[in-house]
């Protein structure tokens, strides 16, 4: 008897090794696959940066060429010759750094009132103002185009940035962040006889430099990026941003070469990036956030 | 003191508030009224009250009708195919142990989110091309055709459903990863005891449980799928014909090419309610088939 226990114990962990086997072998495969698809992904990518490296004459070769060949880094130059790209990196820059500027001002002050002060109407106003959540871009261009043409900014970065500075987005994220401090931390405050403005920049504002980050990288990302209302609201190549000189620049292709519409992508998607690659664990928390509390 | 702080209350909400009302509440309402104007900005004529005629001759706009059937069909792909893919992905990401390739893979799907949507649709145009194209070379090599990606009106759109897929497929991912996360390992063994095979586990666990994220997803895609414009207005510019025309592009068509601001209007207050309409919809259907754990 005491023979066929032992029997069975070793069967038993015959099984176990055979099972980890099998799960080993699935597991290996199903990373291989993973791992070929996720080649996939990025070879849109790959692509454009190396044949960005490329000399005209190379730049439509099939088969494809994965690795850069001629490192033709003259290419880069030439963007900056072909449209004034230039002042339009700078205007990106411009653009994108003063709506994150004014977003942070506006939706950290409101989230605050929002989350932690008292006042008549306060909960008609805050469900109002995430109504325009569901307002699509679209249902508003043509009179903000009115608008912005009324007040004289048409073809300026300001029909950009201003319009740009309420976001209903932002004040929902930063009033969650600040529902989640501490009440003691206020009443110690108090106690030292901070007003309600001290208490907001002393005690909240630093207490929130996560979420404000978060809000800031999500928000940087989409103003760098923007497409429709920049084409609409900027007439004059040397006022574009990114996007749109990336447009232009293709329509010279014609003339030009494809390694120096591509070396323009690359150039443009640079800081995003970075900023990703550098922050990656913010941007993937504030999307993980917005989606899974959703 | 309970003064005070509603006054400073009001002060704080004040700048989005001002905003608020000037760019975005305002807007709304103004553009439900422009829909009822004639108003031609290029014949430089002053708006004139018209009533319904905008949304009688909406009715009779065979090319805005063209445009709305693709606004359509690409939503039904392009949503179709994030959330399939990225819910697979998610849940195939969740089999693997090794931290550094879970971040190898994180990074690669979620990587062309950061590129803006002109830089995906002017390197994929290239990559779609007929002759030159790397995508059919690789088709022709594994004895595909050579498919007329973008000059062939039915293959213009799924081109540009590719395209917004290839991008925006990181973001579901992510979300979809998180939500993975979330569902406790217990209702995995539970349902292993009762025998349940990789499929049953998807199909009994992950997706009820995930049901609020996918929801979510879907909402949140399907918003904007229906204001897809970039996509098309650079790869195809509508074409051929008008076989990938949207409905933001006749949008932008009308008003700011044409100057044609009351039809533009019209145009933009119909997508308005539309996508009111689809978002309170999925709501309600979300009463009957989502699980809240």
């Amino acid at each position: 008897m005491a023979r066929s226990v032992a029997q069975l114990a070793a069967l038993d962990r015959a099984a176990n090794t055979r099972a980890r086997v099998v799960g080993l072998a699935g597991r290996a495969v199903l990373g291989t696959l993973l791992v070929l698809l996720a080649l996939v992904w990025l070879a849109p990518i790959v692509w454009t940066v190396s044949t960005s490296l490329r000399t005209p004459a190379q730049s439509f070769s099939l088969p494809p060429k994965w690795l850069p060949t001629d490192w033709a880094v003259g290419n880069y130059g030439q963007v900056f010759e072909r449209v004034p790209f230039a002042p339009i990196l700078a205007n990106s820059v411009k653009v994108s750094l003063a709506i994150v500027l004014g977003q942070l001002v506006t939706a950290s002050m409101a989230g605050y009132a929002f989350a932690r002060l008292r006042f008549p109407g306060k909960n008609v106003l805050f469900v109002l103002l995430m109504a325009s959540l569901m307002v699509p871009g679209q249902a508003t261009i043509i009179p903000v185009f009115l608008l912005v043409k009324w007040f004289g900014l048409a073809d300026t970065l300001w029909s950009l940035i201003l319009p740009a500075w309420v976001t209903a987005f932002g004040v929902f994220f930063m009033r969650q962040a600040f529902l989640q401090i501490p009440q003691e931390m206020v009443d110690a405050a108090k106690i030292d006889g901070a007003n309600q403005w001290q208490i907001f920049a002393r005690v909240f504002v630093p207490l929130t430099t996560g979420p404000m980050a978060v809000l800031a990288i999500l928000s940087f990302n989409t103003f760098w990026n923007e497409f429709f209302r920049p084409l609409i609201f900027l007439s004059s190549q040397t006022n574009f941003t990114l996007p749109l000189g990336l447009v232009a620049l293709q329509g010279y292709l014609g003339t030009g070469s494809l390694s120096i519409v591509l070396a323009g992508v690359v150039i443009s998607m640079v800081p995003v990036l970075l900023i990703f690659v550098f922050a990656q664990r913010y941007v993937i928390e504030g999307i993980a956030r917005t989606g899974v509390k959703g | 003191m309970a003064r005070r702080e509603a006054l400073t209350g009001y002060l704080f909400i004040l700048p989005t508030y001002l905003g608020f009302l000037l760019f975005v509440l305002g807007p709304v309402t103004a553009s439900l009224g422009l829909s009822l104007f004639d108003w031609d900005l290029l014949a430089q004529q002053a708006p004139r009250f018209v009533g319904s005629r905008n949304f009688a001759d909406l009715a009779a706009d065979a090319r805005l009708l063209t445009s709305f059937r693709n606004t359509l069909t690409f939503v039904v792909g392009a949503v179709g195919l994030e959330i399939t893919i990225a819910l697979l992905l998610a849940v195939a990401v969740q089999g693997i142990r090794s931290r550094p390739l879970t971040y190898f893979l994180r990074t690669s799907f979620f990587v062309p989110l950061t590129l803006s949507g002109a830089a995906v649709a002017v390197v994929l145009s290239y990559l779609f091309q007929k002759e030159f194209g790397v995508l059919n070379y690789y088709l022709t090599l594994v004895g595909g055709p050579r498919i007329p990606w973008l000059a062939a009106s039915g293959w213009s759109l799924v081109a540009v459903i590719f395209a917004s897929t290839w991008r925006s497929l990181g973001f579901n991912f992510i979300i979809f990863v998180a939500g993975v996360q979330n569902i406790s390992r217990d209702m995995y063994e539970a349902a292993e005891i009762d025998g349940a095979g990789a499929w049953a586990k998807l199909s009994h666990v992950t997706i009820p449980l995930l049901s609020p994220t996918i929801l979510f997803v879907t909402v949140i895609g399907v918003i904007g799928a229906l204001q897809v414009f970039e996509q098309p207005f650079i790869m195809t510019r509508g074409g051929p014909g008008d076989s990938s025309r949207t409905v933001v592009m006749i949008i932008y068509e009308s008003a700011f090419q044409n100057l044609a601001i009351g039809y533009g209007a019209a145009i933009a207050s119909l997508l308005f309610v539309l996508i009111m309409a689809f978002t309170l919809l999925q709501f309600w259907l979300a009463r009957r088939w989502v699980h809240y754990g």
